[in-house]
């Protein structure tokens, strides 16, 4: 058989196991790939996301996984999807006119419920915009980039270490719950070094998806069930079904049906929600008795640490919250905080997406503050610390 | 023996709740997707062992009828889903039905890379010279004079040769066939999905509605007469007059190239990078 396992745990990453190396956040990018059983990519180069797919070259074919070329993003997009529908792990990396090109065919794995991750490490825009410089601004169209509503999962990264666990997490949501998984990362993050333990195989959870246990003429591969997600079968596994980026029915026939139709696009959405708890995943440092909490994500989140850090030293009752998970948007988290502290400050290397989200569930429970940059350049910690300092 | 068509319907087509087709009556895909039954049932492969993946567009709906494992994908990017299923798992035979402006407007960097690269896939391109779903817009197979609902007054663009086209890309394998020529396309379809490298089968075939109504040829009968007329097989063009030949085109292989394929290179690869 040709088939390429997913989810085995591989050779050479038993020989990484334990070891400590010095990384830059791409290559960590994709080791952790490798790790979560990501045996396929394809992708097109570009700044800054361009050492993960020069990684993916000549690591998957060690692994018997396959690394492809293609000639745009749109194919490598699709590539992706039609790897994962033949059953294997698949992901592409790419910024910011890249994801651009994708949103179309990222739509047709949302439609058809292909597991597949996307990297975008983000740089300055629009349009080329900046491409050597950090900045946090696609953060909306990862989210909303494809027409139509749609389920879609959207991580960040803010350090190496979370570079290698954090795609793994997005495989495993994407395998669970068959949606499209976007990671963000940022030029920062992409290219800062660190060292870094890879983790042992044995210590990495990794979940793959439901193939179905039925036999082929009972087989449905829309039908619901309790979870909102049904069981995928590969193609060539003899479950012979119809794919189409047209709403279809339980059979996956396209359907003009306003039952069938509701129903459909109803379980995109609730398959979402009743993961909510697990999927929505936030870092939080001394949270507890702060009256001044930052929210960040992404290499600001390091920044942010670091200010909280200098605040406290100062006396002063500073916290900060990591999202991690940026869609859905963790609002229990956010909310729950919000209740206790006077202010949030919403740092972000943009003109202020995230900070939107924040005020749509602040019902008059604290006061907000945004703080932008948008000239390429990381926010400093020190910039964070007047920030709290002004609040 | 080749069973009879009654026979093959009932073995590979999808019998409940696909039908009837959106095809207009008279269409073209229908004698296709016929001879492409044909071709299967000749090639004895297993039913799970075929994927078709289409385009957005009239021909994009063939694969809904097909009991195979079947995709409808986005407009233009067949090609490169198909590149995904291939390469994960190769022991599939992988097929895609394209329309004209499918394959070669908004697909066309895909069809030409994927001739480039040489991946054992099979590209059916259905040319029925027009956008045919959207309602008859000009394609880039559109006949330069003739008329469309975005060309009224007279088509200015010049258009492609497909199948030229691909050779010039790199494809392995190259043919052309029409609707009237019936038994040659199970043929020819039979040959492409043998070939271990990029294949491509043009199919010239009949829109009467959204293209022949609009420059005289407003029935199937009428656009068959044409292909009849304009088709020359290689060895007649080789013994025509050169200035006869000016509005024919060839049908039948024009190219079928032994080159090493992606898959086999691609596992040489993999023994390479162990070895790292
Ligand atoms: C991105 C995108 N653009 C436009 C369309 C609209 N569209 C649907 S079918 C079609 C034309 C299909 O023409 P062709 O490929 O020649 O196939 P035919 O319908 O003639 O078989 C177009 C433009 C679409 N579905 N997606």
């Amino acid at each position: 058989m040709n088939v390429i396992l997913t989810g085995e745990k591989s050779k050479m990453s038993h020989e990484l196991n334990g070891k400590k190396l010095l990384l830059q956040g791409n290559e960590a990018m994709a080791e952790g790939a490798i790790a979560a059983g990501c045996r396929f990519f394809a992708g097109y180069p570009i700044t800054p996301a361009s050492e993960i797919s020069e990684r993916m070259s000549y690591r998957l074919p060690q692994v018997d996984g396959t690394f492809i070329q293609m000639e745009d993003e749109i194919a490598s997009l699709g590539a992706v999807i039609g790897a994962s529908l033949a059953g294997v792990k698949s992901m592409t990396a790419t910024s910011g006119p890249g994801f651009s090109l994708m949103q179309e065919n990222l739509g047709y794995a949302c439609m058809t419920e292909v597991p597949c991750v996307v990297v975008n490490v983000m740089r300055g825009g629009p349009s080329t915009g900046l491409p050597t410089s950090p900045a946090q601004g696609d953060v909306l169209q990862a989210r909303w980039g494809t027409h139509g509503d749609h389920p879609v999962i959207v991580l960040s990264v803010s350090s190496v270490s979370e570079c290698f666990s954090i795609i793994i997490t997005a495989f495993n949501l994407s395998e669970k719950y068959r949606v499209p998984v976007v990671v963000l990362s940022d030029e920062v993050v992409a290219h800062s070094r660190e060292t870094f333990t890879i983790p042992s195989t044995d210590s990495i959870e990794v979940v793959d998806r439901i193939v179905p246990n039925v036999p082929p003429e009972w087989y449905k591969p829309y039908e619901d069930n309790s979870r909102g997600v049904p069981p995928m079968s590969a193609m060539g596994d003899g479950y012979r079904h119809h794919v189409t980026g047209l709403v279809h029915d339980t059979q996956g026939f396209p359907t003009e049906k306003q039952d069938e139709i509701e129903a459909f696009i109803k379980r995109q959405f609730r398959k979402i929600t009743n993961g909510f708890f697990e999927i929505q995943i936030t870092k939080k440092l001394h949270i507890e008795d702060a009256e001044i909490v930052v929210i960040a994500y992404g290499s600001v989140a390091r920044s942010a640490r670091r200010a909280v850090a200098m605040a406290r030293s100062q006396g002063i009752k500073a916290g900060l919250i990591q999202l991690v998970t940026l869609f859905p948007f963790p609002k229990n988290t956010v909310v729950n905080v919000m209740r206790q502290c006077k202010a949030v400050i919403i740092p972000e290397m943009n003109m202020g997406q995230m900070s939107r989200e924040v005020k749509r569930v602040n019902t008059g429970l604290t006061e907000v503050f945004k703080y932008n940059r948008i000239d390429g350049k990381l926010i400093t910690p020190m910039e964070i610390f007047e920030e709290i300092q002004k609040v | 023996m080749i069973a009879g068509m009654t026979e093959l319907r009932h073995k590979y087509l999808r019998h409940h709740k696909k039908f009837p087709h959106v095809w207009c009556s008279g269409c073209g895909n229908g004698i296709i997707l016929g001879a492409f039954i044909r071709a299967i049932e000749r090639l004895k492969l297993k039913k799970d062992d075929i994927v078709l993946a289409a385009g957005i567009g009239c021909s994009g709906r063939m694969p809904t009828y097909v009991d195979f494992n079947t995709l409808h994908t986005t407009h233009g990017r067949a090609l490169t889903i198909a590149t995904g299923i291939k390469l994960a798992r190769p022991s599939l035979f992988v097929i895609t039905v394209m329309g004209d402006g499918d394959a070669t407007a908004i697909g066309g960097n895909h069809f030409i890379h994927a001739a480039r690269r040489n991946l054992d896939l099979t590209a059916i391109i259905i040319n029925n010279q027009i956008y045919g779903m959207t309602g008859g817009q000009a394609s880039p197979t559109t006949p330069y004079g003739a008329q469309s609902t975005t060309s009224i007054f007279s088509n200015i663009e010049h258009a492609f040769s497909i199948a030229e086209l691909a050779v010039a890309a790199g494809a392995s394998f190259v043919a052309r066939g029409t609707v009237y020529h019936a038994a040659q396309l199970d043929k020819l379809i039979e040959k492409a999905i043998r070939n271990k490298g990029f294949s491509v089968v043009e199919i010239m075939s009949n829109c009467h509605v959204q293209f022949g109504r609009r420059n005289k040829m407003a029935d199937p009968v009428t656009m068959l007469n044409w292909f009849k007329d304009h088709a020359v097989s290689r060895d007649e063009g080789t013994s025509m007059p050169p200035d006869s030949l000016h509005d024919k085109f060839t049908i039948g292989i024009l190219a079928d190239e032994d080159k090493p394929n992606y898959i086999e290179e691609y596992s040489k690869i993999r023994k390479r990078a162990k070895r790292n």
